[in-house]
């Protein structure tokens, strides 16, 4: 055997395991999620095809999927411009050179680590309404704090704060931006007599864009994917009245508790062009990005 | 003189600058630590103080007894116990079945030539598009006819088949920085491609491989949908999925539930600062250059 047709061959050895996992884990599913999203199966019954009647019935005759639309689409308007403010400020001031920087930068990565269960108990502690530290720390202000995850109206500002807290991802993706900021940029803007602000939005932001955009792009998606909190924190039911139901709650509680296999994978792919058409219409305005070496027509 | 002067003075300003900065970050920083500030507080106190009001921040003599009736609730089956060893056996194969599989598959992308490569390793990023939503309720379909459901197979064998397109794409960035002299060397000594894969590539791959480690290490510690989609025994239920149990029955033993909490954060929190070094490294790695 010439020894390019041996590099062949090793070369499918090598990616073989792929290439089963795709098949079994992730090609095969992706055809019967289509076909199953055009059925009516609860794993019990013989399956049944059903044409268009599941996304008919979803867009038509379900209140609880525009609610659950409605709850996540709040989410994340709310999270994602929060979650980009804090994460490219805390990285500025990371960027700093102070004492114990970066012990600094471990406490405010630490909680995008510890993300799940056990952090959703916490926050729950913290925003209980009677006792939790939250509203005691409002009532030395003399404000009357809401009773938050009871409450209709202020259950899912507890989710957006939550995820404030975990900004410490994107934080760290900023800063290994920022480093890569020359520093001749900013001497050469000083030399123009830019301040501090000047420089941050002249040099810093431009400079930056292109990782505001990546993060842009992945908080949207993960937004869009709101579980965990959702479910501990409502005991999976998305109370109160069905204002934390989100997206992906109510997508498991029709698949996995009311077995209705073929509307949840029927979900699954309106929640799929969702978030494929929230990136494009991300993209096709991101005239913003700063591109260095991109140079554009005037 | 006078410029002297002048530069004592911007000298004197940047320096408050600097105080103030500093200032700012304590803040910051001290908010940020207060949920877990808290969260040890409440788990060392009596029932009574866990409702006092104003807050009691060190709680006297500390109730460390409250982890003991934690780690071993009356009222579940269950003790800590069994969710740690189900998560420790869990967590672990997957690990391993992360860095094996992703890295075998990574040194066919990055040092072999074949045909088709490239359009297969593009068509592995784009399954990084499809949300997991979209697969899940067919591997569900698809595991259930296998009679997996209510075992750990679900949870582990996909793992063993590089799954996970993030980690491949990682390992092959890597690999590609290593000079491919090394390879035509080790051929001319005599050696096989797996040869140049376990004795060449990996060795010098560790801090990559330590990366995948830690990150694999926390998703499957804290993951908490595929545990709840495929275990249903008690016996058989993670850390996550024990925790989430505990707080249904213990809703209002406030310092019970944040014990319970501390237990499963604590290795995390340990792993996070033995591995700090390769989080912060693998992301910078992974995040910017496209």
């Amino acid at each position: 055997m010439k020894s390019s047709q041996l590099e062949s061959v090793w070369g499918y050895v090598f990616i073989f395991p792929w290439i089963l996992g795709m098949l079994f884990f992730t090609a095969g599913p992706i055809i019967a999620s289509v076909f199953l999203s055009f059925c009516e199966w609860d794993l019990i019954t013989p399956i049944k095809w059903v044409g268009l009647q599941n996304y008919i019935k979803l867009f038509m005759d379900d209140p609880r999927f525009w609610k659950s639309l409605y709850n996540t689409l709040f989410y994340t308007a709310m999270s994602v411009p929060l979650q980009l403010v804090a994460g490219i400020t805390i990285a500025v001031l990371m960027n700093q050179q102070v004492r114990l920087i970066k012990v600094f930068r471990t406490i405010f990565y630490l909680p995008s680590v510890t993300a799940g269960v056990a952090s959703s108990i916490i926050w729950m502690w913290l925003f209980n309404p009677d006792v939790g530290l939250i509203n005691y720390f409002l009532a030395i202000f003399g404000i009357h704090g809401p009773l938050w995850l009871a409450s209709e109206f202020w259950a899912k500002p507890v989710y957006v704060i939550m995820s404030l807290w975990g900004v410490g991802g994107g934080m760290l993706v900023y800063l290994a931006g920022l480093q890569g900021i020359p520093a001749a940029l900013y001497e050469a803007a000083s030399i123009d007599g830019a301040n501090s602000f000047q420089k941050f939005i002249h040099v810093t932001l431009p400079m930056l864009s292109p990782i505001i955009f990546f993060n842009l792009v992945i908080l949207v998606i993960q937004s869009f994917q709101i579980f965990t909190q959702a479910y501990v924190m409502s005991g999976g039911s998305g109370a109160p009245a069905d204002s934390t139901l989100f997206y992906v709650v109510y997508l498991y509680q029709m698949g996995f508790r009311f077995h209705q296999m073929g509307y949840a994978s029927a979900l699954a792919w309106i929640l799929f062009l969702i978030t494929l058409g929230a990136t494009l219409l991300l993209f096709r305005f991101s005239g913003w990005v700063h591109y260095e070496g991109n140079v554009k027509e005037k | 003189m006078a410029g002297l002067n002048l530069n004592q003075e911007a000298i004197n300003r940047k320096k408050i600058k600097r105080i103030i900065i500093f200032g700012i970050i304590c803040i910051l920083g001290f908010i940020m630590l207060i949920p877990f500030l808290w969260m040890i507080s409440t788990s060392l106190k009596i029932p009574t103080e866990v409702f006092s009001m104003p807050p009691q921040w060190i709680p006297w003599p500390p109730q460390w007894i409250n982890y003991v009736s934690a780690w071993a609730p009356k009222g579940l089956p269950e003790t800590f116990n069994t969710y740690l060893k189900n998560t420790l056996i869990i967590t672990f194969f997957n690990t391993l079945g992360a860095i094996v599989s992703s890295s075998f598959v990574a040194f066919g992308f990055a040092r072999l030539k074949f045909k088709g490569r490239d359009f297969m390793f593009i068509l592995l990023l784009g399954t990084m598009m499809i949300p997991v939503q979209v697969t899940m309720i067919p591997q569900f379909i698809l595991f259930r006819s296998l009679g997996w459901i209510d075992t750990f197979l679900p949870l582990i064998v996909p793992n063993f088949f590089a799954i996970s397109a993030f980690n491949v794409f990682l390992l092959r960035q890597f690999f590609m920085t290593l000079p491919p002299e090394l390879d035509e060397a080790a051929l001319i000594d005599g050696c096989n491609y797996f040869d140049i894969y376990w004795r060449i590539i990996m060795p010098l791959s560790w801090p990559v491989v330590a990366t995948i480690a830690v990150f694999s290490f926390v998703y499957n510690w804290n993951d908490f949908l595929n545990p709840l989609i495929y275990l249903n025994s008690s016996s058989n239920f993670t850390l996550a999925l024990g925790l989430q149990t505990f707080t249904t029955v213990y809703g209002s033993s406030y310092h019970l539930m944040m014990a319970a909490s501390m237990l499963m954060l604590l290795p995390i929190i340990v792993v996070f600062f033995i591995g700090q070094k390769y989080f912060i490294e693998g992301i910078a790695t992974t995040g910017l250059k496209g």
